[in-house]
């Protein structure tokens, strides 16, 4: 007759042997899962663009989606775009008027916004607002047997949740980073003229003069890519929710840390591939302070 | 009499998740229009072997076969149209939050079937009214609404698709007992009046009485050797009460009996 006794309970070995065995077992634990979770996220990100190509989401479910994530998010982004304009401002006043070159500041913090500031922060901002709210939507339908609902009656969870976020991501995360760009551009210039005093026709000109059409070219390439990050990582952490209210806090989270460290990685890479490609296609081209 | 082929079966059906086996050899079979209670303790299988049924849960070893075919061979597509031969009904509606009850009755109709609104609109009156809900709910969110509406709320979304086998997972937990007899006369009325075949996980004894015809009792693998079956009793709901085996008469007299011990001893291991 079986009893509870039968019930195995693991109990981790002791002392200094058996701390080094469960050491080494967790060690070889956290890589295997590792290298788990990124095959099914691969897998994931497969499904989602399979879906994309062969059904297009419904326009409402994709407009909801758009609403939330681009419509919603704009005050936001726009006041941090604003805000980091203004602070490069700050930050390099000081250094720039000990060389006299104040009025190059422009070119600087247009530069900055257009390439890099723009584009990561704004990405960075939108991880935290849209990427931990779809983790938490989906990670909140996963453990309420919603999304087991949907598969139930014949709809793909994939196609019909995963894609217009996605969708919107891809689309809407470049139209905000170009958003936070223009706003940090108008942020730092009324800084620059209205507070620090500096000439607006110097101001301008150098501004005009470092900023190409490539730079803006550069910063949305950029958004594209995080945008897609931030979609498919915060979705998957969704869809892959342990239960309970601690799991969706903690899909919500690592939704963020995992976007976060994907666009620093990819920022980096993209930044390396965006250069060379920008020297192969203009190899004299002015630099910064160069004329 | 010939015996009519069963709709479904399960053969040597066994589920995993990482090392731990919840479900180990079952088999299983189920007849056209059967009324079959799958009864057992928290965390015996019962929900997973319900999802398995559907392909939600993919099965580690041996196969589901529905209406002849392997459920479990079917590619996504394939499974996705044969799932709306199936209605299920989840432990707490599982209802659409951001959708109003209106949306959450139509979604399967607007996922599979392109007939007029206005179409879709009567059957969703009608189902409505079968369950015994009031107009008024159309509109509103299902937070608005208490346990045992959203619960009919399902019923009306799993019927919607005018399925051949109805999944009730455990249709009456968290009710009182008046909304719960409601919901265990609404399993009968909606068998008879759509003739389909009704499978329904439950812990509770009085829906096995009243709505089944026939009663399986899983038993948690930790509990069991690895020789023993999973399924300790099959029989009808008037046989289970003459069940020799302890572990069946237990369960159905709601007894804790030695388990009380197990909470005094601790569990050693390996």
């Amino acid at each position: 007759m079986a009893s509870g006794s039968n019930i195995p309970v693991y109990r981790r070995r002791s002392g200094f042997f058996g701390g080094l065995y469960e050491s080494v077992g967790d060690l070889g634990s956290y890589v295997l899962n590792g290298f788990e979770t990124l095959g099914d996220m691969t897998l994931f990100a497969m499904r989602t663009f399979s879906w994309l190509m062969t059904r297009l989401p419904r326009r409402d479910t994709l407009f909801a989606n758009m609403y939330q994530i681009g419509v919603l998010s704009l005050p936001v982004v726009a006041l941090t775009g604003t805000f980091i304009g203004m602070v490069l401002a700050v930050q390099s006043f000081t250094q720039f008027r000990a060389f006299g070159l104040e009025t190059q500041l422009g070119g600087v913090i247009n530069k900055s916004m257009f390439r890099e500031l723009g584009p990561v922060l704004a990405a960075t901002m939108l991880a935290g607002r849209v990427g931990s709210a779809m983790a938490a939507e989906l990670g909140t339908m996963r453990v309420t047997e919603q999304i087991d609902a949907l598969a139930s009656m014949g709809a793909n969870p994939i196609q019909y949740l995963v894609v217009p976020r996605f969708l919107s991501c891809l689309l809407l995360i470049p139209s905000l980073t170009i958003m936070a760009v223009f706003m940090g551009v108008v942020g730092g210039a009324g800084y620059c003229i209205f507070i620090l005093g500096i000439d607006m026709q110097h101001y301008t000109s150098n501004a005009q003069k470092f900023v190409e059409n490539w730079d803006l070219l550069y910063g949305v390439v950029k958004s594209i890519f995080f945008g897609a990050t931030i979609g498919l990582v915060s979705c998957y952490r969704g869809f892959h929710c342990e239960p309970g209210a601690e799991g969706v806090g903690s899909a919500a989270t690592t939704a963020f840390v995992q976007s976060f460290v994907v666009i620093i990685v990819l920022d980096l890479f993209l930044s390396i591939f965006l250069d060379e490609v920008y020297m192969a296609i203009w190899p004299a081209s002015p630099m910064l302070f160069s004329s | 009499m010939v015996a009519a082929e069963p709709i479904i079966e399960m053969n040597h059906l066994s589920v995993r998740f990482g090392r731990q086996t919840v479900l180990r050899d079952i088999r299983l079979s189920v007849s056209p229009g059967e009324a079959l209670a799958i009864i057992g303790e928290s965390g015996c299988g019962k929900t997973v072997l319900l999802k398995t049924l559907i392909g939600l849960i993919r099965p580690t070893q041996g196969h589901v076969m529905f209406a002849g075919q392997r459920v479990d061979q079917l590619t996504e597509k394939e499974l996705a149209q044969e799932r709306t031969r199936f209605g299920f009904v989840f432990q707490n509606a599982a209802l659409f939050d951001s959708m109003t009850i209106a949306e959450n009755i139509l979604f399967p109709l607007r996922q599979h079937r392109s007939k007029q609104k206005a179409q879709h609109e009567r059957e969703m009156l009608d189902l409505l009214a079968e369950v015994g809900l009031p107009t008024s709910v159309l509109s509103k969110h299902p937070a608005e609404l208490s346990g045992g509406m959203r619960k009919r709320v399902g019923l009306a979304r799993a019927l919607v698709m005018h399925p051949e086998v109805l999944l009730y997972d455990e249709p009456t937990t968290g009710l009182d007992p008046i909304v719960s007899d409601v919901i265990n006369e609404l399993m009968m009325r909606t068998r008879s009046n759509y003739q389909v075949t009704s499978i329904i996980v439950t812990h509770d004894m009085k829906t096995a009485r009243k709505v089944a015809d026939r009663v399986v009792m899983l038993y948690p693998l930790s509990r069991l050797q690895a020789d023993e079956p999973q399924v300790i009793f099959d029989g009808s709901p008037s046989e289970i009460d003459q069940a020799t085996d302890r572990r069946v008469s237990q369960f159905v007299r709601g007894e804790a009996g030695d388990r009380l011990m197990e909470m005094n001893e601790p569990q050693t291991t390996a």
